[in-house]
């Protein structure tokens, strides 16, 4: 499973199994619609795509995109338009571990390079790639946000700073062996402060 | 100085307009053609193609003058050497990922981007990089798509959306990786959907069937009209040689707008397929080839001795109907009758007609449809209970539960339905209602009190009132008003066409009408007059061949009572005659009496006779309304829609391979599996 970033394509697929809201998400979507005024529900279908791709493993299927459609009473078109905007709504399955690296300049000039080179080394997979036994899918993006501390990755939800090329090896072999990561900095950095 | 008009200048010139308007319609107002791609007067403004850049004096920038509203004193510059510059970089960037396949591209010609690039675009590209290059989409049978063309302005998507309304087109992704789709690249399921195809301003959407058939310069122009439902749109047929190669739309405010339905535009495939193209007679229950010299002297034989009936199908004009009569009258009187689907009428125009003007429909706050899928019998029609519905209007539904695109709320499967308590309510709110009745409950009306009482439920609810009458009667055929205004009916109204003793005629002449194949006339000596082969023909002892309506002129009524012409595109197929002039054969050997030699002197005698008739374009007004009484009382019918599929409504659409794909692959998509087999 090669080729394009998994967030920008077009070409969305069928899981093949029923997705339905699970209860925890239902009520989250009932707090998100009501906080748009009555007739404009359709304005949820950004949390609600973000909800489902939390539920769904990490991607949209189409049979997400139904779900969704149904329940905001929107087209399923439209559904997919805004699935398709934005790069952060997975549009094929990805790995357990979804690794984003940012490549956009500060984190570039600060070594990005080598980050996606030990990644890809130590994942055995390709940029857009999903390694073999489905742990980790590697992607480049833009910047997210965390430029005073680059080179920095983002795996799923977590993000990891002051990487080198030994702190990012331990980061991905911690992960093959199921242990904990620290979070944020790996130079033991609070937040952004001076280092 | 009125409140709504400021004073602007465009180029210098002071002038004054409307203050709602945009500064592309003032400058158009002003006279300065304004180039773009994306904008359209009849879809919302997306102003995404950027091409219509103007200079707005104090502003610093070009603006795109689709999207912006005007201000008192703005003064607009169309013509600086900025404007020109920031249009021709638009162009530029347009066209770089534009393929340059004009030689084989169907659009070329009259292609809006090629016009434009006329004026605005550069003689060398200066984009070295690899143009970007996208998959084809599957849109259905009737749309072909190269996306690699598109330049992403939106228009279909937009049509789909707010006039089809099938919200089923989308532009995924975003970018350089932008593409129109169909969702999972389905077919379009609109009975609209050809119109994207006239929309598109490059040749990204084109017609499948028109594919690689010819260049707008070598086509021959007919302006002519829809006759396969009643609207009457306004259509222009394109023809080279003596074959129609394709039908489009033209502007008609008052009617079709800018749309035509997709049978129009697609089914003249079947105009030359299993064409009836000499006279046949039946000889040992097997209809052999003939000649005219021998048909004719049969049927003036047969025309001697029996009493005949005549039948009027759905496509015949006016001129042919009145010969029909003219020549009828020699055998005395009821004895003509086009309402072979037991259409219920009373005696006065606006018993069976559209009372309310189609551009009015959507004024209206309340739209009840009883016994009509228009849908599918009238898409036109559809798209404009659409628009009342976007405007908040509330539609009811009694009959069967259809599915529309658009929400109605259902009442009820009988006439009595109307007697809902929701709707009452609704109806004593509501300042402009108003009523469709359709054909699947006027075609079992059988008593002449239900047709009256809908007349006084109008009254009583105010969807007649003096100023106005919103109670309309609405059929699927191009002929039926026409015809009904000359009297071709057997005078009793709301008699069934079933009812017809059979033992009074003894012979049948059938002009387009397959109802001779009812078993009532099985022991009739029958004579069909048509242009393709059907049940009708099949049966009859003798066929003559007429010309379709695009190879003679006729006048057709549409279904708001406005006489309009379908003018002569090509000669007739074979060795088809005109049905006035066999009429007139038949009457001089006969000696009967039938003045008009030529066509211009039937008609101009039939407009002597009908003088409403001849004011084309205006809606006829109504002489004699039919009289209100005060007791109101429904029967029971049920309904039974008249036409069940869109593609295959008449013997033309039923002979176009074009029309056989659609059932095959729009109608089996999920999506519109509804009611209507």
């Amino acid at each position: 499973m090669s080729g394009n970033h998994p967030g920008l394509s077009n070409n969305f697929s069928r899981s093949g199994e029923k997705f339905s809201w699970s209860k925890d998400n239902l009520r989250s979507i009932k707090n998100i619609i009501s906080k748009y005024p009555k007739g404009r529900e359709q304005s949820a279908v950004m949390p609600l795509l973000y909800l489902a791709q939390e539920q769904n493993n990490n991607w949209i299927s189409i049979e997400c995109i139904e779900t969704i459609a149904e329940t905001l009473n929107m087209p399923k078109i439209r559904v997919t338009e805004v699935a398709s905007f934005y790069s952060m709504y997975n549009t094929r399955p990805v790995g357990e571990n979804l690794v984003q690296i940012c490549r956009t300049s500060p984190c570039w000039l600060r070594g990005s390079n080598k980050i996606t080179e030990t990644i890809c080394k130590e994942t055995k997979c390709e940029i857009n790639d999903t390694s073999d036994d489905n742990k980790f899918t590697v992607v480049e993006v833009e910047c997210l946000g965390a430029c005073s501390n680059g080179p920095m990755i983002q795996i799923n939800n977590d993000f990891f700073e002051d990487l080198d090329e030994e702190s990012t090896k331990k980061i991905i072999d911690n992960i093959k062996e199921g242990k904990p990561n620290v979070i944020g900095s790996q130079k033991g950095r609070r937040s952004s402060e001076n280092a | 100085m009125s409140d709504d008009l400021i004073n602007i200048k465009v180029n210098q010139k002071e002038i004054q307009v409307d203050k709602n308007l945009t500064v592309m319609q003032a400058c158009e107002i002003a006279g300065e053609e304004i180039p773009r791609f994306c904008y359209h007067d009849k879809l919302s403004i997306a102003g995404n193609c950027r091409m219509c850049l103007v200079e707005i004096e104090k502003a610093p920038k070009l603006v795109s003058s689709c999207t912006m509203p005007l201000m008192e004193g703005m003064s607009i510059i169309t013509n600086s050497e900025k404007v020109n510059a920031g249009r021709k970089g638009v162009m530029e960037f347009l066209l770089i990922n534009h393929p340059l396949d004009c030689p084989i591209c169907d659009q070329g010609g009259e292609c809006d981007l090629q016009d434009q690039a006329m004026y605005y675009g550069f003689d060398k590209s200066r984009y070295k990089e690899n143009k970007r290059a996208v998959d084809n989409k599957n849109m259905g049978p009737l749309v072909n798509t190269i996306m690699t063309r598109c330049i992403h302005c939106t228009r279909c998507v937009r049509f789909a959306t707010e006039v089809a309304g099938v919200p089923e087109l989308g532009m995924l992704g975003r970018g350089e990786n932008a593409e129109i789709t169909t969702y999972l690249e389905q077919s379009i399921t609109s009975e609209l959907s050809g119109n994207v195809i006239d929309l598109c301003p490059v040749g990204a959407l084109t017609s499948k069937p028109y594919q690689f058939k010819a260049r707008p310069w070598e086509l021959k122009r007919t302006d002519s009209i829809d006759i396969f439902d009643s609207v009457g749109s306004n259509i222009r047929v394109d023809s080279r040689a003596e074959e129609i190669l394709r039908v489009t739309p033209r502007t008609n405010e008052y009617i079709n707008e800018e749309w035509i339905s997709d049978k129009v535009r697609f089914n003249y495939d079947g105009y030359y397929q299993q064409r009836i193209d000499t006279p046949y007679i039946k000889e040992n229950q097997k209809l052999s080839i003939s000649n005219w010299e021998e048909s004719l002297k049969v049927l003036k034989d047969k025309l001697k001795t029996l009493k005949p009936l005549a039948l009027i199908g759905e496509h015949v004009d006016l001129e042919t109907g009145y010969a029909i009569k003219k020549f009828m009258s020699n055998y005395g009187k009821d004895n003509v009758e086009c309402r072979t689907d037991n259409h219920a009428v009373l005696e006065s125009l606006d018993s069976y007609r559209f009372n309310t003007p189609l551009n009015d429909i959507e004024n209206s706050d309340l739209i009840i449809l009883l016994g009509t899928n228009p849908k599918i019998e009238t898409p036109i029609i559809n798209h404009k209970i659409f628009k009342a519905y976007n405007n908040d209007s509330k539609v009811f539904n009694i009959g069967e539960n259809i599915s529309l695109n658009y929400k109605t709320e259902y009442l009820g499967e009988s006439l009595s339905s109307l007697n809902n308590e929701n709707l009452i309510k609704a109806l004593k709110k509501s300042t402009n209602p108003l009523i469709i009745i359709g054909s699947a409950f006027l075609n079992k009306i059988k008593n002449i009190k239900t047709l009256k009482s809908i007349f006084s439920y109008a009254d009583k609810y105010k969807v007649i009132t003096k100023e106005k009458n919103n109670l309309n009667f609405l059929n699927p055929y191009a002929s039926r008003v026409g015809q009904l205004i000359i009297g071709n009916t057997t005078n009793k109204l709301c008699e069934p066409f079933s009812n017809l003793k059979k033992d009074n005629f003894e012979l049948v002449l059938s002009f387009g009408s397959e109802h001779i194949a009812n078993e009532q006339f099985n022991n009739c000596f029958k004579v069909y007059f048509g242009h393709h082969g059907d049940d009708g023909a099949m049966g009859s002892d003798i066929v003559l061949p007429t010309p379709l309506y695009t190879e003679k002129n006729g006048t057709f009524v549409n279904i708001e009572g406005r006489p309009q012409e379908a003018k002569k595109c090509h000669n007739p197929i074979g060795s088809a005659k005109e049905e006035w002039s066999i009429l007139k054969k038949l009457s001089d050997e006969l000696s009967f009496d039938f003045i008009p030699n030529t066509f211009e002197q039937l008609r101009s005698e039939l407009f002597d006779k009908h003088p409403i008739l001849s004011d084309y374009h205006e809606i006829i007004a109504v002489e004699n309304s039919t009289s209100i009484t005060p007791d109101i009382e429904f029967e029971d019918c049920k309904a039974e829609y008249p036409i069940s599929n869109f593609y295959m409504s008449d013997v033309i659409s039923k002979n176009s391979v074009t029309m056989a794909k659609c059932v095959e692959e729009i109608t089996s998509t999920p999506s519109l599996l509804e009611k209507s087999a």
